[in-house]
């Protein structure tokens, strides 16, 4: 069972794993299950499976309840499936005061979803999220690992149009 | 005067500030070595550092040079006990209290510094290790930082024996992945431990029970990157960049409804005047309505009090705020603070970690309060039951959340009610 749920877990994120777990003192292995879980994350194109999250806890011998416990408290870890482009917007204060509710509104419009949805050819998905911390730059939004800041309309179609 | 403490190496016109080379030219890493070479006595260190009167960067504004002194062994006997013992010194990159983008900066552009600090708190308290911990959006910051470590490492600057001189330090990032509750510092080392980022009680303080049970100081990405220039001058140098009890300079971030939005670094106790022209004064020509001083947590203040105070603890908590984290958010003429005021709610309904009963449910309560009224269905008793379930979340809580969420609705209501009972009679803003 444990070799089974384990072989989940590619090699690459493997070695990735090891390398978080380098860092922490060695009976403490649990310390690595969030670099772990967002490993398996993008191995798996962005989301969670329990196959993976159980995968996780027997790769770090962590009981499973552990592991999603982590896995459900975090934002940053998706359990069901996003977009290969997963588009985060802020609306928090500081982007609320410069626009981001046009911003959600020019996304959903252009990619015809609304937030929380996915794009039927798996392209985009657009999710709303509290802030990012790049408050001086609103409005804003992340996709995948970059920040997209002072946004506009034209800039919007701009980042969509080199991703499409 | 302006960035001379933490962006002092983030001049517009440098190129790669971030870089180890860039750092060094401008004086990096001289103190660290002075300190190691000379073997200064913590207790120097801490000295200049009340002297200085550097107050915790992350929005509780505790003295840095006294928490550094609960690391030291009382007596002969506690020095002795101590020995062998592994303590931490962890840097808080959490960044997430809406409105402060200020620690992302030092990451991106002046990593060295905070690893500077991180070396001389370390060597300061005892600890031979140091975890950084980043929020998990910020990845170029964390790349920035990485690379900083990296590039230390290769220079003999972290690891074992540092330059000869007996120290040990190894530093290490660890990546958080969306809470914000994990800024609070008894979450953020059961985040490290790979827990749900819940907080502890306290008693014990992390100086005696922190990370993995060992001793461990928590300091604000802001506060250990100030203390690299502190030492290089002095404390003396430090408290006359600000005011007494108010010392140095500090990272503000001006959002919101300006022409300029930025991180600015000036002196402690400039005028609130001072800093709205910096940042190109309100936008489109409109008039200055609200601010909230100090991040998303902070009461708001009308326009007439703000433009009275000076950037410091005292005189902003003389305002009837909090200096928080330097997040000054500025709100415009056009601001309908009923739907401003439910977004920030919404924000601490989302964020509670759900530990403690007041928090979670009168988060989820105030939420549902400020959603109906913002969809014209309030009711003539909603301000009152705002103000209630407010003051019974207050002080009721494990960590300052629950605190956090309740102050910004008791200062909205209070300073413009009118618009909440506008709201509440004609089911819509009485703003544009």
């Amino acid at each position: 069972m444990t070799h089974k749920t384990s072989s989940l877990i590619s090699d690459e994120s493997k070695a990735d794993i090891d390398r978080w777990l380098q860092k922490y003192p060695a009976d403490k292995k649990q310390s690595a299950v969030m670099a772990a879980l967002r490993i398996v994350q993008d191995q798996n194109g962005g989301w969670l499976t329990p196959a993976l999250i159980e995968a996780v806890a027997a790769y770090l011998d962590m009981e499973p309840i552990a592991v999603y416990e982590v896995a459900s408290f975090y934002s940053m870890y998706e359990h069901k499936p996003v977009g290969k482009h997963h588009i985060k917007v802020c609306t928090n204060i500081s982007c609320l005061l410069r626009g981001s509710d046009a911003v959600m509104a020019h996304l959903e419009k252009q990619l015809g979803i609304k937030k929380g949805q996915v794009t039927e050819d798996g392209l985009f998905s657009i999710k709303e999220v509290e802030c990012l911390g790049a408050c001086v730059n609103a409005p804003m939004m992340q996709i995948g690992r970059d920040y997209h800041e002072d946004l506009s309309p034209e800039k919007i179609d701009e980042i969509l149009a080199r991703l499409k | 005067m302006a960035n001379q403490v933490c962006f002092k190496f983030k001049q517009h016109n440098q190129a790669e500030s971030w870089t180890l080379a860039a750092y060094q030219a401008l004086g990096g890493y001289k103190v660290i070595k002075k300190i190691l070479n000379e073997k200064i006595a913590p207790e120097t260190l801490i000295a200049e550092l009340k002297t200085s009167a550097l107050r915790g960067r992350g929005g509780a504004g505790f003295s840095t040079g006294l928490k550094w002194s609960f690391m030291l062994p009382r007596d002969e006997a506690a020095r002795e006990r101590m020995k062998g013992v592994q303590k931490y010194i962890v840097c808080n990159s959490d960044e997430g209290e809406p409105g402060t983008c200020k620690d992302r900066d030092i990451l991106r552009y002046n990593p060295h510094a905070l690893i500077e600090g991180m070396m001389i708190a370390g060597y300061t308290i005892g600890a031979s290790k140091g975890y950084n911990y980043i929020r998990g959006e910020f990845w170029q910051p964390y790349q920035r930082f990485e690379t900083a470590i990296a590039e230390a490492y290769k220079a003999g600057l972290l690891g074992e024996n540092i330059l000869n001189t007996g120290f040990d330090f190894d530093l290490y990032t660890h990546l958080g992945a969306g809470a914000y509750i994990c800024g609070e510092e008894t979450a953020l080392l059961e985040s490290i431990e790979g827990k749900k980022g819940q907080p502890r009680f306290k008693p014990p303080f992390p100086a005696s029970y922190g990370l993995y049970g060992q001793p461990t100081t928590i300091n604000n990405t802001e506060t250990l990157s100030s203390v690299p220039s502190i030492l290089a001058n002095s404390g003396e140098w430090f408290l006359n960049l600000g005011k007494p009890n108010n010392g140095g300079e500090k990272l503000f971030s001006v959002s919101g409804h300006v022409e300029r939005p930025a991180n600015y670094e000036i002196p402690m106790g400039t005028p609130f005047a001072d800093l709205l022209n910096m940042a190109g004064g309100v936008w489109q020509g409109r008039k200055l309505k609200a601010v909230i001083p100090g991040g998303s947590s902070t009461p708001v203040l009308k326009a007439e009090i703000a433009m009275k105070m000076n950037m410091d603890y005292d005189s902003i908590a003389a305002a009837g705020s909090m200096l928080g984290a330097g997040s000054v958010i500025i709100m415009d003429d056009s601001t309908d603070m009923v739907k401003t005021l439910a977004r920030l709610a919404h924000f601490y309904y989302d964020e509670s970690c759900g530990q403690c009963t007041p928090c979670r449910e009168g988060t989820g309560w105030l939420t549902r309060i400020l959603h109906r009224i913002l969809h014209g269905e309030g009711r003539p008793e909603d301000l009152e039951l705002l103000d209630n379930v407010s003051n019974q979340i207050m002080g009721n809580t494990i960590c300052a959340l629950g605190d956090a969420a309740a102050m910004p609705v008791i200062s909205f209501i209070k300073n413009f009610r009118e618009e909440f009972q506008y709201y509440i009679e004609h089911g819509r803003s009485m703003v544009g």
